[in-house]
């Protein structure tokens, strides 16, 4: 009894210190969680029903893992890594994004398609807003009054007014839309088209795609690039693209609206993460269940590392 | 004769019909459909409808609402039942004349063909496979969502090869439909270098004199050596039984085991699972290949709506013929100039699991590798298509 209690602290203890990186996997209703310095797996957790999109809560001691098959999140403590609670989040949930106090979740329920305004401190269900058919990304502005949500079907970007909870403007994009990446000053927001290679930057003021940046890559054709997931830098200068079954990472200079560099991850590269630092990018690869680690100075992968079967997001917790 | 006239869907007018400019889509489907007898449609055959043409449709449109409002159009879709072939052609005359931005069709190839012939508007092919509408017999404005039976061939002779399994016994059976389905088997085949090392036909007959015919330990033993058996059973009833039944351990490819196909309701890759639970929601039924066809052809005219909506109706069959379509197959779709076929990755399933895609991994093409799969534009096999 004594030790088990010891052991329970120390592992506790390790993990608020140690740099972890969190992956969901769809396939395993679990998580896997690697060392971020030695790469590592340390852990593998597990979680509710195909666990999707991942990310802490405000103070970095919470994660919340959307469930599409559970129909709810599950909130995890980081140092105990154990499923603290679960919040209902209405049926098949892929992605999220909070309210800038933390309070409001709002999530895309692909089924249904509805954008959903959950409550986070007592799960209940606020608002359904009608959206485009299969939504994806979700991202709230810097003054949370405006949810943008893209729809995969519709082929475009809602804007959604939070305050009435109201599709305002749809934004027409590049076929399949999938993940958002706003400028730190909130003036462009730029979205992945998987289906044509490219992102659309939307000017937010003006609402409405003012270019599209495509990408290309020698030796893969058109069709191979399938760009998913997109982090942008805090200064809002350079922004990293997984461009899918191209199986590369794009930097992409943003003011320039230029791609500089590509650097070679796993099969099905798609959604990525930063470390806060900004120093390392985390890949994970859909196709070859594997999580591609990428120097950003160097641009270049350090190491590929196995995780769960059908890996969805990675979160850094450092 | 138009048999019981014409379905309207309902739930299709959307609220601002009245506003936007709606426009017509045609649905010809035959009047009364064997393959949709219901004692056809439990056992679920490898590659056979699994319901009416129209669910795929209908989901297709219901769910464009958001993209068809915000472009303030929408789209009626209308079925009409026929007959013959006869009731067909002035099915389609009207439905032109009508207005409907293309027909759609789920008939037999001479009625197909019939249709096709009888207007200028784009005619969308959900229901058959056979090459000869893509080769001698195909139209300028016919268009096929299915993929032919060569593009299936060539899917699981790339799956042999993958797994090198060089050496193929094949099976052919007697329904009409068998001889140029064999044929195609041949030729993939041939052209991807795997071995026949001998063909046998196989029958279900009333005759006892011909019972060995449908014998499978004698129809795959007899001392042969092979690493695969490929039945050709547009039927379905004897491929069915034979995995587990040869003389040697080896696996069946074809119409039953391994197939290959537009899709299967266990693809859970690309949005998949969201179109089959759409699908299922909508009809009470698991989404077949035929299904996901018809859902292609609702989507092609949603997308040449959208792009044209108030042009004139030669500027929406151009869209539809130029558009890049999105099938939740991971890639881009689009239709071949050459023979009007879409283009697309197909399915390899047992009927329980999707075992893999084709193309399959390391197959090559100088242009685009779905183009290994089917007829490509250098062979110029159809004369209506070649400039």
């Amino acid at each position: 009894m004594k030790t088990r209690f010891v052991a329970l602290a120390w592992v506790a203890t390790a993990a608020a210190a140690q740099p972890t990186v969190w992956v969901s996997s769809e396939k395993d209703h679990a998580l896997t969680v690697i060392d971020a310095a030695t790469l590592a797996v340390q852990a593998t957790i597990a979680t509710c029903k195909r666990p999707r999109h991942m990310r802490l809560l405000p103070g970095d001691r919470q994660l919340l893992v959307a469930c599409g098959e559970s129909h709810a999140a599950d909130l995890i403590d980081v140092a105990t890594r154990r499923s603290v609670r679960r919040v209902p989040l209405g049926d098949d949930p892929e992605a999220f994004d909070l309210s800038p106090d933390g309070k409001t979740l709002y999530v895309t329920n692909e089924d249904d398609g509805t954008l959903g305004f959950v409550d986070l401190a007592s799960g209940r269900m606020l608002q359904q807003v009608p959206v485009g058919k299969e939504p994806e990304g979700v991202l709230v502005s810097a003054d949370g009054r405006t949810v943008y949500v893209t729809s995969e079907v519709a082929n475009m970007v809602h804007v959604i007014d939070v305050a009435s909870a109201k599709v305002v403007h749809n934004i027409k994009v590049g076929k399949r839309p999938r993940r958002m990446a706003l400028t730190p000053d909130g003036r462009e927001l730029w979205v992945t088209n998987e289906l044509d290679a490219s992102v659309s930057v939307i000017s937010t003021k003006d609402r409405v795609a003012t270019h599209t940046l495509v990408f290309a890559l020698p030796g893969a054709r058109a069709q191979d690039i399938t760009p998913v997931g997109i982090v942008m830098t805090r200064d809002g200068q350079r922004a990293f693209v997984g461009l899918g079954r191209a199986n590369h990472v794009a930097f992409v200079d943003v003011a320039q609206r230029k791609v500089t560099q590509l650097v070679l991850a796993g099969k099905r590269a798609w959604n990525v993460a930063l470390d806060k630092a900004e120093l390392r990018l985390y890949v994970v690869n859909g196709l070859s269940d594997d999580m591609t680690v990428i120097d950003v100075a160097a641009a270049k992968a350090l190491k590929t590392v196995p995780v769960g079967r059908v890996p969805y997001q990675a979160v850094v917790i450092d | 004769m138009i048999a019981r006239g014409v379905l309207l869907l309902p739930a299709l007018l959307a609220p601002l019909a009245a506003l936007a400019a709606a426009l017509k889509v045609t649905l010809i489907v035959p009047a009364d459909d064997a393959r949709l007898e219901r004692t056809r449609t439990e056992r679920a055959y490898l590659g056979h409808a699994g319901g009416p043409a129209q669910d795929g449709l209908k989901v297709a449109l219901d769910e464009a609402r958001f993209e068809l409002d915000a472009a303030n159009a929408s789209i009626v879709a209308e079925t009409k039942a026929v007959a013959t072939r006869d009731a067909a052609r002035t099915a389609a005359q009207q439905a032109e004349r009508s207005g409907a931005v293309a027909l759609i069709t789920d008939l037999d190839p001479e009625s197909t063909l019939a249709v096709a012939d009888a207007v200028q508007i784009p005619v969308l092919n959900v229901g058959l496979a056979d090459d000869a509408l893509r080769e001698r017999d195909c139209r300028a404005n016919l268009w096929h969502l299915l993929p032919s039976e060569r593009m299936r061939a060539d899917a699981l002779a790339q799956a042999l090869v993958a797994r090198k399994w060089s050496s193929v016994l094949l099976l052919t059976g007697s329904h009409a439909q068998d001889a140029p389905r064999g044929r195609a088997a041949q030729a993939a085949l041939l052209r991807y270098g795997l071995k026949v090392v001998t063909t046998r036909s196989f029958k279900l007959s009333a005759d006892p004199r011909e019972r060995e015919l449908a014998n499978p330990l004698l129809l795959t033993g007899g001392g042969l050596a092979y690493d695969a058996v490929w039945v050709v059973d547009s039927d379905g009833e004897f491929a069915r039984a034979l995995p587990y039944r040869t003389a040697l351990p080896r696996p069946v490819v074809g119409d039953a085991g391994m197939a290959a196909l537009a899709w299967h309701a266990q693809f859970d890759r690309f949005g998949a699972p969201q179109v089959v639970r759409r699908f299922a929601k909508a009809s009470g039924r698991s989404m077949t290949a035929h299904d996901w066809s018809a859902w292609m052809a609702g989507r092609a005219v949603v997308a040449a709506v959208l792009a044209a909506p108030n042009g004139p109706a030669a500027a929406r069959s151009r869209v539809l013929a130029a558009q890049e379509l999105d099938g939740s197959k991971g890639v881009k779709l689009s239709f071949r100039a050459w023979d009007g076929q879409l283009r697309q990755p197909l399915v390899l399933t047992d009927g329980q699991a999707v075992l893999g895609l084709a193309p399959v991994d390391g197959v090559l093409h100088p242009k685009n590798v779905l183009d290994t799969l089917g007829a490509d534009a250098p062979e110029k096999l159809c004369r209506a298509r070649t400039p």
